[in-house]
């Protein structure tokens, strides 16, 4: 018998590079990714940190000070209750992460669930589970959510519940063609023929090979819930004071900008840094993970 | 003077870890009123290198060191790209390799035939539009009127092909250049194309340059024979001075891969392992009242020890018939009974204890590895899921699989994405094998895979089959590939078995006028009639 | 492609009817009535007000009357301007969202998909990087932040463009369009940037090049048609994009519109207009996801094959 007459062969080492592992290095040499990481990974400590950290009370007014611009002791101005601007921001970062992440949490675990069961049972369930998705998706949802608002007050946990609600169809969508494609794939026939127990192949053959899209799409997911709950918090249907969050702080500043454009330009600039670190790592990810389009 | 005639040409491809080489200074020519062939696996540099005569492949990375190409006096390699545009679709004109994505699928036939003719002779819309009429008609199209303003997607892949060839030669070109352009086809279609090709190469008196992996289906029509490996030109001759006299150990090596030997069928006495009686899958579609028959009333026994060939074309339902043996594919009606045992009415653990017994390999190795587990954990998985090693002799076990299937026992630990396509077939049919079954369904195990190393993989399975003592249905739609392996061969047609018999019978003398076609469409037939000497 | 057309319209009653019955429930389930914080008014007046607006009936009839109302276009009085009805507040809005909308979605398509066109034939050279950068300062750049720095600069510091407004002042729409439409020209950008990607690499773009075109053809007879499916497709999505965003860019620039109105109605508890608000721009989306819909696959041979077949 012929041994390994083939010509092409790995590399000599004995330990191969898992897909995981590839994804891993291709995403570090995404420097714009890479980045992306560091900014966002920064942003996060110093939200857990912040009511240790920050460098002035939070509802501390300063009536005396009233608005000033950055200097010494206020790093990034005080607003026009004297009241220290870089805490504001970090405060308000917590609260504008927080919804990112928390709603998007809500969409993966309905979608995800939701896009598996419909994928992997198939038939009637699957149509009836994903003519619910198509109407839902027809809805006009930001009309919606802006009509929740008014209707049940600016409460934070409906706005996770509406966020979340609206984001889980696309999560839904993802992951039921991703289980479709899948349970088509010869090595999952190829289970199937070995005896392998439903509840197996999806733990094994299927769960992992659909992790990547899943992933991207959840980077991806969190800009754009942050970005509704500033559009919320801007238009005052979202976050309220004396609770703050990015989106409501640059809509005070956009109403000051003309004196005090500080109070504009600081909040803006720390919403759009951390979509943009999201966006950059949703991308390099993509990119790494080679996801293609999401659509069905 | 020669049509055209290339020398020293190389090309080489910037890649992330350095510069490859595609063409390693080959030199050849192409004559007048000849056909001309390129011959090489895919990686020998054959498709690139005419590519790169035309300026279409993509700079960078691909890269042109050297070399002329003179083609009419001029020198290809040196024109610049508005020159080389005239040139492309008037004076040397493509045919590509799959039909099926090479028309736009956003403009009608008609107004992508008349493009070349508009472009590079101004013609007027309505005499190009009787020229394009003239030649679909030339082509074989039925109702070529019609088909002008049809759109690609309401042909078939023969179909379209012959669109493509029309629209090649559309303005007369002197160099027609094919690029596979008969893989993608089902085997009747595909000796229809050839010889449409051929006839036209004659009547139109023009040189065509066949880039073709299967020295067996160039071998009838080819004036002149160009063997390409890794970017290298090891040997140049006509078809009968290859066949009978090749030099190059890898033409020799093309020329053993080209399944012909029959085999000395056994006969040994017919004790089943399956019987199949009046098998139907039927597939429902949501939108259409008519099923599709995917298997109609197919009754066929296996018998033990055999190696049974099943032949057909695509969508005769070969693959469902192996699937539905082993309940992968929804039974419609009718009775398997494998050893006794109906397997249509076994379902839960008895299935499983019966799955352990027949095991499948596929036709694509990239799509039936799972790719996130190395080839240990796949190795593993059946063996541990039946119990036929404990945790302590696994390793043992595996390594015993690996030599089975000739694998590098330090490769365990690797993944799929690291191994070639032939590697690839040998993990999965360790995995096969790894249940101990008796029967297989081997799926066009080797239709993805490069001519010689098919010939490796079909040497493993006879290889294994004899020491396992194994019963395998050995689906392909490639006849020659059948005939070197299989015992029995049943040819299924549209659902419905047609004749089954020794491959002895059936190669001798088919009965049923399907049958006959599809031997008639054998490529290589005329050049492998001759006694080859390897 | 009739019934196509007429399956789609069907399906899209349901959806409409469920926004109906929501947004009827929910504005009804609301707690504090439209008249709870006049304290002063007199409880005979009170119930004249109520009886008018029909919210003295069960809650179930005043639903059917307001289906009632509906199906003949009728989208009630509002309860806050007494004397006007919702349907004169929404047409005089909407002449001016529309075209706010219109611009806003031309600067969408022209910039995004010559941007997105011109990055793809180019990819990875500046031709790509500098566009798609831009891009995703685009999507990254929410309107409400974007409008009020380009008032800083282009109206306060610079004194170019009026900050307010429109058609009051020569150059008043510029700003608005441009501040609605950035976002959605860069996702034009990138969606036509990937479609062309994905056209361009395909086979028949080799036999168009193999034909002899030059490359200006073959990108605009050949890769064009199909690398702009997905921005028509996003159209619809869009449109929709587009009317929340109008919610806030009218804020910003004190516009007359549809946007405006709705926010006001919504502080000012205002739940006819909501009602009404709500129900005609959600028809107006699902009739744009429609249409999108409808001409993505017109611009399929295939799929169009498919309507034409189910005649």
């Amino acid at each position: 018998m012929n041994t390994l007459a083939d010509t092409a062969s790995p590399d000599s080492a004995d330990t191969g590079s898992s897909l995981w592992q590839d994804a891993w290095i291709r995403l570090r040499r995404n420097k714009p990714a890479v980045g992306g990481a560091y900014v966002l990974l920064f942003l996060i400590v110093i939200s857990l940190l912040t009511p240790w950290i920050a460098p002035y009370d939070y509802e501390v007014q300063n009536l005396d000070l009233g608005a000033s611009p950055p200097s010494a002791q206020h790093w990034l101005g005080t607003d026009v209750f004297g009241r220290d601007l870089l805490t504001q921001i970090m405060y308000g970062g917590r609260v504008s992460l927080m919804v990112g992440f928390i709603a998007t949490a809500v969409a993966l675990l309905i979608g995800v669930t939701w896009g598996a069961v419909a994928g992997y049972v198939g038939g009637r369930l699957d149509a009836a589970m994903m003519r619910i998705v198509d109407i839902l998706y027809a809805l006009p949802f930001m009309i919606f959510i802006v009509l929740l608002m008014v209707v049940f007050g600016r409460n934070i946990l409906l706005l996770f519940l509406a966020i979340g609600a609206v984001e889980w169809l696309t999560m839904a969508r993802i992951m039921r063609s991703q289980v479709q494609s899948l349970r088509q794939q010869e090595f999952v026939e190829a289970a199937i023929s070995l005896g392998l127990s439903q509840s197996a192949i999806i733990r094994r053959h299927v769960v992992p090979n659909a992790l990547g899209p899943i992933i991207v799409y959840t980077t991806l997911t969190i800009p754009s819930v942050m970005l509704l709950e500033a559009f919320l918090s801007f238009l005052g249907l979202g976050i309220q004071p004396p609770k703050t969050s990015w989106g409501l702080l640059i809509s005070f500043g956009a109403e000051t900008m003309e004196e005090y454009p500080w109070l504009l330009i600081f909040p803006g600039l720390a919403l759009t840094v951390t979509l943009f670190s999201l966006n950059f790592l949703g991308d390099g990810l993509r990119d790494a993970l080679d996801v293609r389009g999401s659509k069905d | 003077m020669s049509l055209l005639s290339v020398d020293n040409l190389q090309i080489s491809f910037s890649t992330r870890n350095g510069i490859s080489t595609a063409v390693n200074g080959i030199s050849f020519t192409v004559e007048k009123n000849q056909i001309t062939a390129i011959i090489g696996e895919s990686g020998s540099g054959k498709s690139v290198s005419c590519y790169a005569m035309l300026g279409l492949i993509p700079s960078p990375p691909g890269r042109i060191d050297g070399g002329t190409a003179l083609f009419e006096g001029k020198d290809l390699l040196s024109l610049s790209e508005d020159e080389l545009r005239k040139i492309r679709g008037r004076d040397i004109a493509m045919i590509f390799q799959d039909p099926m994505t090479c028309l736009n699928p956003f403009m009608t036939i008609g107004d992508q035939l008349i493009e070349p003719l508009r472009l590079h002779k101004n013609m007027g819309k309505a005499d190009a539009k009787a020229r394009a009429i003239e030649l679909l008609d030339e082509v074989g199209m039925r109702s070529p009127a019609q088909c002008f303003s049809c759109y690609p997607h309401e042909f078939s892949g023969g179909m379209r092909q012959r669109v493509m060839i029309a629209m090649a030669l559309i303005n007369e070109p002197k160099l027609l250049i094919a690029d596979e352009p008969t893989t993608a086809l089902d085997v009747t279609i595909q000796a229809q194309i050839l010889r449409l090709i051929a006839d036209l190469q004659n009547s139109h008196d023009i040189g065509v340059l066949l880039i073709s992996h299967d020295l067996a289906v160039v071998a009838d029509i080819a004036d002149q024979i160009i063997v390409m490996e890794r970017g290298n030109l090891v040997e140049k001759g006509e078809p009968k001075a290859i066949f009978e006299n090749a030099q190059h150990p890898y033409t020799q090596k093309l020329l053993d891969a080209i399944p012909s030997a029959e085999r000395a069928s056994q006969e040994g006495a017919s004790d089943p392992l399956i019987e199949i009686s009046s098998l139907r899958t039927w597939f429902y579609s949501d939108n259409s009242q008519e099923p599709v028959k995917a298997v109609d009333d197919v009754s066929l026994t296996i018998n033990r020890g055999e190696i049974l060939g099943l032949v057909g074309e695509s969508g005769s339902g070969k693959s469902t018939l192996g699937r539905s043996i082993l309940r992968l594919a929804p039974i419609t009606d009718g009775t398997i009974t494998f050893d006794g045992t109906d397997l249509t009415q076994l379902s839960g653990a008895a299935l499983k204890g019966f799955r352990r017994r027949m095991q499948m390999i596929f036709q694509d190795p990239f799509a039936s590895l799972n790719p996130r587990m190395t080839v240990f954990d796949t190795l593993a998985e059946p063996l541990l899921l039946h119990n036929i090693v404990d945790r302590k002799g696994l390793d043992n076990a595996i390594q015993r699989l690996m030599d089975d299937v000739g694998l590098a026992r330090n490769f365990v630990r690797k993944y799929p994405h690291e191994f070639s396509g032939g590697q690839r077939q040998r993990i999965a049919i360790g995995r096969a094998l790894a249940t101990q079954p008796e029967f297989i369904v081997a799926d066009e195990p080797v239709s993805a895979l490069d001519v010689t190393i098919q010939a490796q993989i079909l040497e493993l399975l006879q290889d294994l089959g004899r020491e396992h003592g194994l019963t395998m249905l050995f689906v392909s739609h490639d006849l020659a590939v059948i005939r070197q392996i299989a015992d029995h061969i049943a040819v299924m047609y549209h659902g419905k078995l047609v004749e089954r018999g020794t491959a002895a019978e059936i190669f001798g003398s088919p009965q049923d006028p399907y049958t006959q076609r599809l031997l008639a469409s054998i490529p290589g037939k005329k050049s492998l009639a001759e006694p080859i000497s390897a | 492609m009739l019934k196509f057309l007429i399956s789609r319209l069907l399906q899209s009653v349901p959806v409409i009817l469920i926004v109906v019955t929501a947004t009827f429930f929910l504005v009804r389930a609301a707690p504090g009535g439209p008249f709870d914080e006049e304290k002063a008014v007199l409880p005979e007046v009170r119930k004249a007000l109520e009886a008018q607006y029909k919210l003295d009936l069960p809650l179930h009839e005043q639903y059917f009357a307001y289906l009632g109302d509906l199906f003949q276009g009728d989208l009630g009085p509002s309860f806050k301007y007494p004397g006007r009805s919702v349907n004169e507040i929404l047409a005089s809005g909407l002449p001016i969202t529309a075209e706010l909308g219109f611009y806003a979605l031309l600067i969408a398509l022209v910039i995004g998909g010559t941007a997105g066109v011109f990055a793809a034939l180019k990819p990875n050279t500046k031709q790509d990087y500098i566009p798609m950068t831009l891009a995703m300062v685009g999507i990254c750049m929410p309107s409400f932040l974007l409008g009020p720095l380009l008032v800083l600069v282009f109206g306060i510091y610079l004194e170019l463009l009026p900050i307010a407004g429109w058609g009051m002042l020569p150059g008043d729409k510029i700003l608005p369009s441009v501040t609605l439409g950035s976002a959605y020209a860069a996702y034009v950008a990138r969606l036509s940037r990937a479609g062309m990607l994905e056209v361009l690499s395909q086979d028949y773009i080799r036999t168009a090049r193999a034909k002899g075109l030059p490359e200006w053809q073959v990108v605009v007879r050949h890769a064009l048609r199909g690398g702009i499916i997905p921005v028509v497709a996003f159209l619809g999505p869009a449109f929709a994009g587009l009317l929340a965003g109008s919610f806030v860019v009218e804020t910003i620039f004190q516009i007359p519109g549809l946007g405006r109105f709705y926010v006001q109605a919504a502080f000012n508890r205002d739940y006819t207009m909501i009602l009404g608000t709500t129900v005609f721009l959600s028809t107006l989306i699902v009739f744009f996801n429609l249409l999108s819909d409808v001409a993505a696959a017109w611009l399929n041979p295939r799929l169009r094959a498919q309507f034409q077949g189910g005649k």
